[in-house]
């Protein structure tokens, strides 16, 4: 297979429209999957796309075209370019047209992706086999995922960019069962390389969750205080940010939208001092940056290809700062450029501590361990519903009293901002839904008052 | 009809490839092996405000090859089709395999299926979307959006039009070869409407089916006349009540009862989700294996099948990703459960004698897993018109257009709001409704099931996104349905769910 720089500077240079954008991924990984304790999948995948964007001076302005294919072959060439040529005309005249960055160089350009494999999982494997022998003799069965994936990217273009960038990232998700699967409990590691994956902790917190359900406690439905693991801050707080597109708001179709018009930017939304910000320079979790990206969408513009990605305080002590904008949003909101980041960070002002500390400050409440099939209700207070998964805790006096029912919640993280009792310590995270989209979240555990469980579920 | 498989696919060396996988894998040690080679082409067109938002066409292509060795699966796939790259992907997955088995206690065997040589099999459709110019798409959306955009109370417009062409040959150890080519589309249209207290939308009806770009025309769904009425249709919900909640009888129109079917039915009914092999993820089932034949899923109107044959289904196809032929079973009879979804590998696991043909996988870089048939609410032969069973509800609500959706991980607790809400007393739709969702438990909303409509209100919905297994997979499926009375089904207001 050609190598991804090769195959653009091969299409850059064959274009012959105004400007033409190549994006290149190089992805590999390598999987694991196993239920009832012992393998059920597994996989080693090598994956290609290659994205040629032609850009086109058309009536009323530039135009954009784009096609994506898998293993381009340089006979493949001409016909690619032809057909985006099209497909720009096609399109016609861009809304979201802004001047395209040239002449900038980011990353070691000329590296080969560095492909994982299964000797990732060169100790986790083994580790993984012997907590399979002592649940089987516990009479504890385990399901879960281990993935690793490596992905790189290239962007090229007719007028000098040569950028690139490495997303390295792996996970292990882990459910425990016993007592003839009516106890449930989970947990999730995020990590880069394997190496800092402990398997015994996994274990630990499996077998003690799983005791914690011994005595079970049946509660009804209503609006109880719930400590959220960090886990569930990141799922519920990453629905809001695909929410959070400037035009959208601007236009009056979101919760972000003020009434009468424009944005509610400037607005205090959260009861304590809620910072929650992208940086592609905070230490655990950097990322890109740059923007890349294949086509044009609410929340991002292949015009925007290239350009600088800096810190951006979506909230700042508790006042909403800014709304995801591509630059013809910024222009037409007459808002800042501030285009979505690859991680997001939440923190509240003291908080402290781990979950367990926040336990100690509940007097009648709840202790979820994951939220489960989140899906938006009403867009105009961004009300959701889910579903609790995998284990629900009674906190009496600060101590969980035991395991009760599952129940089904109708809330929205917008509202939840403005009902946080306690906050935890900011720490890197693993959302349990949205594990496979959102990889780079450091978010505090957080108390809510009155979180509305709407009704019970009979599912365990 | 098109019956033919584009050529360039058939031009690939698709036999000799897999062969030479297959050689391999056996020389190797594999006492079983199979092979993809896919070809997905997807095209992605959204107008916002009739204008181009989001263009996209992406073709995904490439090779995997899936093994057993000494009971252990193992597989390796990638983007390059060519001899060399099948020889080397079968010697990586026999390796996957042997590095597997420590941590593989259950020996993976599967039930026996005829050959099936050389099949070639096309989908029922009639234009390739592909062959239709982005220009000429683009203004027919663009033209249903102008249509609403002229129109006062519509102030934006959301237009998608998603279209897939699927080519895959499969070959196995056994001597089945399979070549395939299916397409499907699917298009939506969303008119908003901003107000002093908020916005509103109002979605189009029409499902996503196994069709090419004559979808678009007005033979097969009528977009023209269903852009005319949407303004005035969101014009009465916009000056609607709020729903008091309660319990209200439901008439839920196939445009809605088709994801509930999905969700309550469809992934209940997955055989591997029930026995646990979902459980880290998707979710495991209430219809547990030791209920079939006495678990009472419903009232006794209520008979779901399973296939893979319906015409212009989403999943149908002629052999799934296992080499198994098409067929159709039932799932739920006379209101009990009585069949299950399979595939090669969960049908040995519960000694069954043969899969139903449920394994499907979305790209050539993920393993096939046991994924949704069409699972169809059957129609009742002698059942009432829409405008009858309308006319036969004293006080209720109907329900139209799918929206937000929600279901527990067993399937039991589930909870889904609509597009349209219209307000039934005596017999007459006198009104619309807003900040509907209705909420239930799966066996208890469908005993509540009191009548079945005819064959005349019998409609095949269906989703492009179904999203099961890790690494994630996305499966386009169909569900045909007709329309259904339940009583006194719990009616939530969201507004006041939200706390307002």
């Amino acid at each position: 297979m050609i190598s991804a720089q090769d195959l653009i500077e091969k299409i850059t240079s064959a274009a012959t429209c105004d400007d033409c954008i190549v994006v290149v991924k190089d992805k590999t990984q390598a999987n694991l999957r196993w239920a009832g304790s012992t393998l059920t999948t597994n996989g080693v995948i090598q994956e290609r796309s290659v994205t040629v964007i032609a850009f086109v001076s058309v009536d009323g302005g530039m135009a954009s075209g784009g096609l994506t294919r898998t293993d381009v072959k340089l006979a493949d060439i001409p016909k690619l370019l032809e057909d985006a040529v099209t497909a720009a005309k096609a399109a016609g005249a861009a809304e979201d047209f802004a001047p395209l960055a040239t002449n900038t160089s980011i990353g070691d350009w000329a590296a080969p992706h560095v492909p994982t494999g299964p000797e990732v999982f060169s100790t986790f494997a083994p580790a993984l086999g012997d907590m399979f022998s002592r649940s089987v003799a516990d009479s504890i069965e385990l399901f879960g995922y281990a993935e690793h994936t490596h992905e790189t990217t290239w962007i090229g273009s007719k007028g000098g960019l040569r950028l690139r960038k490495d997303t390295p990232v792996g996970r292990v998700e882990m459910t425990g069962k016993s007592h003839e699967r009516t106890r449930s409990t989970w947990n999730g590691v995020e990590t880069r390389d394997f190496k800092d994956v402990s398997v015994a902790s996994i274990d630990a917190q499996i077998r003690q969750r799983l005791e914690w359900q011994g005595r079970k406690v049946d509660l009804p439905a209503g609006r109880y205080d719930t400590v959220l693991p960090s886990g569930s801050v990141a799922d519920l707080f990453t629905y809001m940010m695909w929410v959070s597109a400037a035009r959208d708001a601007f236009e009056g179709q979101s919760v972000f939208s003020k009434k009468g018009g424009g944005t509610r930017v400037g607005e205090k939304l959260s009861n304590v001092g809620l910072q929650f910000f992208s940086d592609p320079d905070y230490k655990q979790l950097p990322a890109s940056n740059f923007v890349a990206t294949a086509v044009s969408s609410p929340f991002s513009s292949v015009f925007d290809n290239g350009q600088p990605i800096k810190r951006v305080d979506w909230f700042k002590d508790g006042v909403l700062e800014a709304l995801i904008q591509t630059r013809a949003s910024a222009s037409l909101t007459k808002l800042d450029f501030t285009p979505i980041g690859e991680n997001a960070i939440m923190s509240v002002d003291g908080g402290a501590g781990r979950l367990e500390d926040l336990v100690k400050k509940v007097e009648n409440g709840l202790l979820l361990t994951t939220f489960w099939y989140i899906r938006m209700v009403d867009p105009n207070s961004l009300l959701l519903t889910g579903l609790t998964r995998d284990g629900v805790y009674h906190v009496k006096g600060g101590e969980v009293v035991g395991a009760t029912n599952n129940f089904r919640w109708n809330d929205s993280p917008v509202s939840a901002l403005n009902r946080i009792l306690h906050a935890g310590a900011t720490e890197w995270t693993q959302p349990r839904e949205w594990a496979g989209d959102m990889s780079n979240m450091a978010t505090p555990p957080l108390v809510i008052k009155d979180f509305n469980m709407s009704t019970v579920s009979p599912g365990s | 009809m098109n019956k033919n498989i584009d050529s360039d696919f058939l031009a690939l060396p698709l036999a000799t490839v897999s062969d030479a996988a297959i050689t391999t894998a056996q020389g190797a040690g594999a006492s079983h092996v199979d092979v993809r080679i896919e070809r997905t082409r997807t095209g992605l067109l959204s107008l916002r405000d009739a204008k181009p938002e989001t263009q996209s066409d992406e073709t995904i292509a490439g090779l995997g090859v899936r093994v057993i060795v000494n009971g252990a699966w193992g597989f390796a796939s990638s983007p390059e089709i060519s001899i060399d790259v099948a020889r080397k992907l079968a010697l990586t997955a026999v390796a996957m395999a042997k590095t597997s088995k420590p941590l593989s206690t259950e020996l993976v065997s599967l039930v026996t299926e005829p050959v099936y040589a050389n099949q070639l099999w096309v989908s029922e459709y009639e234009i390739d979307p592909f062959t239709i110019s982005d220009s000429d798409k683009k203004d027919r959306l663009a033209q249903l959006s102008n249509e609403l955009l002229k129109t006062e109370i519509v102030n934006h417009t959301s237009a998608h039009a998603m279209y897939v062409k699927e080519q895959k040959h499969y070959a196995d150890s056994y001597g089945t070869s399979t070549t395939q080519q299916r397409v499907r589309m699917q298009t939506q249209i969303e008119a908003i409407s901003i107000g002093a207290g908020g916005f509103e939308s109002m979605r189009t009806l029409a499902q996503p089916a196994g069709f090419g770009w004559e979808w678009m025309g007005n033979k097969h769904w009528n977009w023209d006349a269903e852009i005319a009425e949407l303004p005035t249709l969101l014009a009465e919900k916009v000056a609607s009540p709020s729903v008091e909640p309660g319990r209200y009888d439901v008439l839920v129109h196939p445009s809605n009862l088709w994801l509930t079917i999905h969700e309550s039915i469809g992934h209940a009914t997955e055989l591997d989700r029930a026995i646990g092999y979902e459980a880290n993820y998707a979710g495991t089932s209430f219809a547990t294996p030791d209920k079939l034949n006495t678990l009472k899923y419903g009232s006794s109107l209520m008979n779901v099948t399973g296939d893979r044959n319906t015409a212009h289904g989403l999943s149908t196809v002629g052999f799934d990703d296992e080499g198994v032929a098409a067929q159709q079973w039932d799932i739920i009879k006379d209101g009990v459960l009585v069949g299950y979804q399979l595939d090669r590998r969960i049908a040995a696991r519960v000694n069954r004698d043969r899969s139903n043909g449920c394994a499907f996988a979305d790209s050539p870089a993920h393993v096939p897993i046991q994924r949704m048939p069409n699972v169809s609410l059957a129609a009742n032969p002698t059942g009432p018109t829409y405008d009858e069973m309308v006319s036969s509800m004293e006080d209720g609500i109907i329900i139209k257009g799918d929206k937000s959706w929600s279901i527990d991980m067993q399937r039991y607790n589930f909870q889904f709001t609509g597009q349209q809400f219209h307000r039934v007393k005596n017999g007459k739709i006198v009104g619309q409704l807003k900040d509907v969702a209705y909420q239930a438990t799966t066996t208890d909303f469908w005993g509540s099931m009191k009548v079945v409509g005819g064959p005349s209100t019998y409609v095949l919905g269906g989703a492009f996104n179904c999203g099961k297994a890790q690494p994630g997979q996305i499966a386009a499926v169909s569900h045909g349905c007709p329309a259904a009375i339940f009583d006194k089904v719990n009616i939530l207001n969201t507004v006041a769910e939200a706390g307002k």
